[in-house]
């Protein structure tokens, strides 16, 4: 678990306050994501998290540890870290960029090169292509996905993000989000990850927080957030269609119906769809209702209700 | 004329190779000790932006002090011969060698860094692993630039009594003889060369594998 205590980062020389009394907990293997405009502090917030920025106030815990009584040394290897474009080290092979904390911790040998071959596995890459290649000779994706490798390749239960997929495609940026997710699923961390894109945030965060100068403007689920947005600040950021965005987060499944005659099925849905898409699928077909596959049915009434009342 | 040469050398094999030799010793000597100064302290004086702009703008001046001069001046301070010839060979070295060591350190990717640093590397760490393995080729280009101007300017020695190639060149001038000239002077020009080449040479080996554009 991660927690901020009213913590403070004023930077020598600045009047304003980077980071303002902000408290935020990330509970154990959840993702957060810290949303904002440029200047938020969303990402010194994160540097906070491992030591790379010192706050002038406030109290900071990982894993119940004061990170401030922790030798920065030591905390940082047992927090996992990424940066856009993956910073690799580019006069170390993919192995050797992925061995780096394994070796400070000290491991043999025979261990490295085992978690080395399991970390490119973990994120899609044929060990035997990939171990011993330098970063130049991978495209964007691809030093992406070894960064993560390389951060998640000391066991650490934190993983901090910042703008980890910024400077991907966007096809390619959709691709490495769901591999993350699945990851994810694989192996518990506690994740907190600093993004400028909403979608982004909907999508990996279990719980996203709202920053503006410094301060925590909301923090809630993906859902809360869209649904009831705490300022004009944060529903401008979420966009005005927050209510599909809201309806993509629920799938088809949740909204089943078992009564009534089920309709032909030429109108069938999925039942992971989400319901954007059923919606979708009605207006594109001109129908009230959709069939699940697999059984039952969906109509547009409840969609409708569903979108209306919650998340 | 230049059969007037090999003869003069084959007459007087001795003299030829010792000269030879100094002008080598001299000049390696003077290398080995202004890479041992300046690598080092231009590591250190990397570490702060302010001092960095400095060294490089102090460093840029003394370069353009002529290579005569620098001898001249050990003249005064240290006399003449071999130690006050090497002092001044490795003044001459030191502002290649510092100009490149800050400058490389100084522009190795701030995000690289700061992933070493976020990944629990200590500073020394940091500057072993990271910092110096990524400034080599910049690094080598200036004790390449410096070990050329060193082997050249060996050549001025002989004005101070330090020995060397240079004093065929002196004699031959003083006693108008082309032939006597041109035994210091194709060695000198050759032994450049050689020099250049074989820095280049090791400027390549040295580049860490990640790091070469065509490999």
């Amino acid at each position: 678990m991660i927690r901020l205590e009213a913590v403070t980062k004023r930077y020598d020389g600045t009047g304003a306050a980077a980071v303002d009394a902000l408290s935020l907990e990330v509970p154990e293997a959840t993702t957060t994501a810290l949303i904002g405009p440029s200047g938020s502090g969303k990402t010194t917030t994160l540097r906070l998290i491992n030591r790379l920025v010192e706050p002038s106030a406030g109290r900071i815990e990982v894993a119940g540890r004061d990170v401030m009584t922790t030798d920065p040394v030591a905390l940082r290897r047992s927090i996992g870290y990424v940066i856009q474009q993956g910073g690799l080290f580019p006069h170390m092979t993919v192995a050797e960029n992925i061995a780096t904390v394994p070796r400070l911790l000290g491991w043999d040998d025979a261990r490295i090169a085992a978690r080395i071959d399991e970390m490119l596995g973990l994120v899609g890459l044929d060990p035997a292509d990939y171990r011993a290649r330098y970063p130049r000779a991978l495209s964007g994706g691809q030093r992406q996905r070894v960064g993560v490798a390389r951060a998640l390749a000391g066991e650490p239960p934190v993983l901090l993000m910042d703008e980890p997929f910024g400077a991907v495609d966007p096809i390619g940026r959709e691709r490495l989000q769901n591999e993350l997710l699945a990851i994810l699923r694989r192996v518990r961390k506690t994740v907190v990850i600093v993004t400028h894109d909403v979608d982004e945030a909907l999508k990996l965060g279990d719980r996203i927080a709202v920053l503006d100068g410094g301060r925590l403007v909301q923090h809630g689920t993906p859902a809360e957030i869209l649904l009831r947005p705490a300022n004009a600040l944060v529903a401008g950021f979420v966009g005005g269609d927050r209510i599909l965005k809201a309806l993509a987060l629920v799938p088809v499944a949740a909204l089943r119906r078992s009564d009534g005659p089920a309709p032909p099925d030429r109108l069938q849905i999925a039942p992971e769809a989400n319901l954007r898409e059923a919606l979708a699928r009605m207006i594109e077909t001109g129908s009230h209702e959709l069939a699940i596959a697999g059984g039952g049915r969906i109509i547009l009434g409840d969609v409708l209700a569903k979108a209306r009342t919650s998340g | 004329m230049i059969g007037q040469a090999i003869a003069l050398v084959l007459a007087r094999p001795g003299e030829f190779l010792d000269a030879l030799l100094t002008h080598v010793a001299l000049s390696a000597a003077a290398l080995a000790v202004a890479i041992a100064l300046a690598v080092p302290a231009g590591l250190l004086l990397s570490r702060r932006a302010a001092a960095a702009l400095l060294t490089i703008n102090a460093a840029n001046v003394a370069k353009t002090v002529p290579s005569l001069a620098v001898l001249a001046l050990m003249l005064p301070i240290l006399g003449t011969g071999f130690l006050p010839a090497l002092v001044a060979l490795i003044l001459l070295a030191l502002p290649s060698i510092l100009i490149n060591t800050v400058g490389a350190i100084v522009r190795v990717d701030a995000d690289v860094v700061g992933a070493a640093t976020a990944m629990g590397m200590t500073p020394r760490q940091i500057a072993r692993r990271i910092e110096l393995p990524l400034a080599v080729p910049v690094v080598f280009a200036g004790i390449r630039t410096a070990a050329v101007e060193v082997v050249a300017s060996a050549t001025l020695a002989s004005f101070i009594g330090g020995g060397g190639l240079g004093d065929f060149i002196t004699a031959g001038i003083a006693m108008s003889e082309m032939s006597q000239l041109l035994v210091g002077a194709v060695p000198v020009a050759l032994l450049t060369v050689a020099t250049e080449l074989g820095f280049a040479t090791l400027q390549r080996e040295l580049t860490p594998r990640g790091l070469r554009v065509a490999a």
